[in-house]
């Protein structure tokens, strides 16, 4: 469990990124802060693993303050997957995956080869392990920096945008294999992401950001969706414009989802079921 | 001609004094000039001072130099050791520069994941940064290779015994092709210490060859195979 107690942050240039932030991130659960730019959600998630410090309050993680621990220790047992892949230009990519253990000090050759089996876990094949990152795809590499991310076997996986670089097909992919990964390992997983999409798709909790970090809703998708707290979570997750309320039109061809303004948005399945609801 | 075919020995041993003076400032300069251009990075005062005052030992003549080391070192006016110094020196103002640009110009969001997943200070530095300033740390030092094997030539002037000394010999003796000869040998010399670095680099950093676009296209030539009418 990550805890945020009254955590606030400013810059030296005098930014207020973070005011006054409290959340509770439950513990094997997906967590995603969804906000846009401003918002505070990247200073936030790089505050759990100390690439920020906070200028007051402080985090737990399950019970200990982070602030008493030695700052590289606890990144390497967190792992963070970040926009770009951030992979290392010079390692190929079985060794970008076995960054960590080795830092840790596992023997290269026993790293190596417990990379090669995180490369099947995220769906990699093999023959990718003696490529340099350059030659990958930018999905293989998002791909890559999820299998680094999990190379040390960490409880918590901090995400920063991930799947912001790629094209709209891939990410889809990412993300369904992202949903298969955690149900696979059961991780402590906080997602940064400014898409609402993806945060109502991969979020057990979402919590939607204002401006300085301030919470505007925390709840399920299902809990937002149904009753937005206010104006600006309407605003956000597109209900305002009726993106959301979908309603049955019957056409020639079959029947159809509309939004609110007659848009085509889908089609509806498992009709039976709804009903039955 | 004959002179050449009279003088093999002199030569091979005048070859041999030469890299044994200019090599050991080449090493130098680079080891020394690595911490020196990390610190130069590191703090916000240290660039400016540490850059320019560096840069301005190229700008001392060498000839006094040759009388000033002799007194700080306590060695003698003939010691082939001033040289070795002078032209670690040369090495260093040269080797500097390049070398904080080169660790400055390592791409931030590669040094923050580095952070991000746990490098230490120290092992960043070794294991991503300095790599990563490999391509341009190369160029520097060949340029320090060439301008040092070329400079060692100077030595002949306080009797320490290089190529140089044939430069010295052949003017006071009338003998063109003496000169003639250390001129090639040196420009020889200095060609293959920079294609050897060049080796190195690529046998070091096989990633540039790669990220550069370099080894697809030889793939790519290789799978199209020998262009023939």
């Amino acid at each position: 469990m990550i805890e945020f107690r009254g955590v606030t942050k400013q810059f030296p240039d005098g930014t207020l990124a973070v005011k006054d932030f409290s959340l509770v991130l439950p513990s094997r659960k997906t967590t995603v802060l969804v906000g846009s730019s401003g918002s505070g959600k990247t200073t936030l998630l790089r505050m759990i693993n100390r690439m920020v410090d906070p200028s007051s309050g402080y985090i737990e993680i399950d019970g200990e303050d982070t602030s008493h621990l030695e700052p590289v220790a606890l990144r390497r047992r967190i792992g963070y997957v970040m926009q770009n892949s951030g992979l290392l230009p010079h390692l190929k990519v079985i060794d970008n995956v076995a960054t960590v253990p080795v830092l840790n000090g596992v023997a290269k050759k026993q790293a190596r080869a417990d990379a090669l089996h995180l490369l099947d876990t995220v769906g990699l094949d093999r023959t990718l392990a003696d490529r340099y990152p350059s030659q990958l795809s930018g999905g293989q590499q998002q791909r890559v920096g999820v299998a680094r991310g999990l190379a040390a076997d960490p409880n918590i996986l901090l995400m920063d945008e991930p799947f912001g670089a790629v094209d709209p097909i891939v990410r889809a992919e990412l993300q369904t294999e992202l949903i298969r990964l955690q149900r696979e390992l059961d991780k402590t997983v906080v997602f940064v992401t400014h898409d609402i999409d993806e945060a109502f798709l991969l979020g057990d909790q979402v919590v939607i950001l204002e401006k300085g970090g301030r919470i505007a809703q925390v709840g399920s998708p299902a809990e937002i969706l149904a009753a937005p707290a206010n104006e600006f979570v309407a605003t956000f997750i597109g209900a305002d414009k009726g993106k959301r309320a979908l309603s049955i039109r019957n056409t020639p061809t079959g029947d159809i989802l509309v939004d609110s303004e007659g848009r085509p948005a889908g089609v509806l399945v498992g009709e039976t079921d709804v009903v039955a609801r | 001609m004959t002179w050449l075919l009279n003088n093999g020995e002199l030569i091979g041993q005048l070859v041999v004094a030469h890299l044994l003076i200019s090599l050991p400032p080449i090493i130098l300069s680079f080891v020394i000039s690595v911490p020196i251009g990390w610190v130069a990075n590191r703090y916000r005062w240290s660039r400016g001072t540490l850059l320019t005052v560096l840069g301005l030992l190229y700008a001392i003549p060498s000839l006094p130099l040759f009388i000033i080391l002799p007194l700080v070192l306590g060695t003698g006016l003939r010691d082939s050791i001033n040289l070795v110094v002078a032209l670690t020196l040369y090495g260093i103002a040269l080797m500097v520069r390049t070398t904080a640009d080169g660790l400055a110009s390592v791409d931030p969001g590669i040094r923050q994941s580095a952070t991000a997943v746990g490098f230490s200070e120290r092992s960043q530095f070794f294991r991503v940064d300095l790599p990563l300033a490999g391509p341009v740390l190369l160029a520097g030092i060949r340029v320090v290779a060439v301008s040092t094997i070329s400079l060692t030539t100077v030595g002949a002037v306080i009797g320490v015994d290089s190529l140089g000394a044939l430069f010295t010999d052949g003017f006071q003796r009338g003998i063109a092709a003496e000169i003639l000869t250390g001129i090639v040998l040196t420009i020889i010399i200095a060609l293959s210490v920079d294609g050897l670095l060049v080796l190195l680099g690529r046998v070091l950093m096989p990633w540039v060859a790669v990220n550069s676009g370099r080894v697809a296209r030889r793939e790519l030539r290789r799978a199209r195979g020998p262009v023939t009418a």
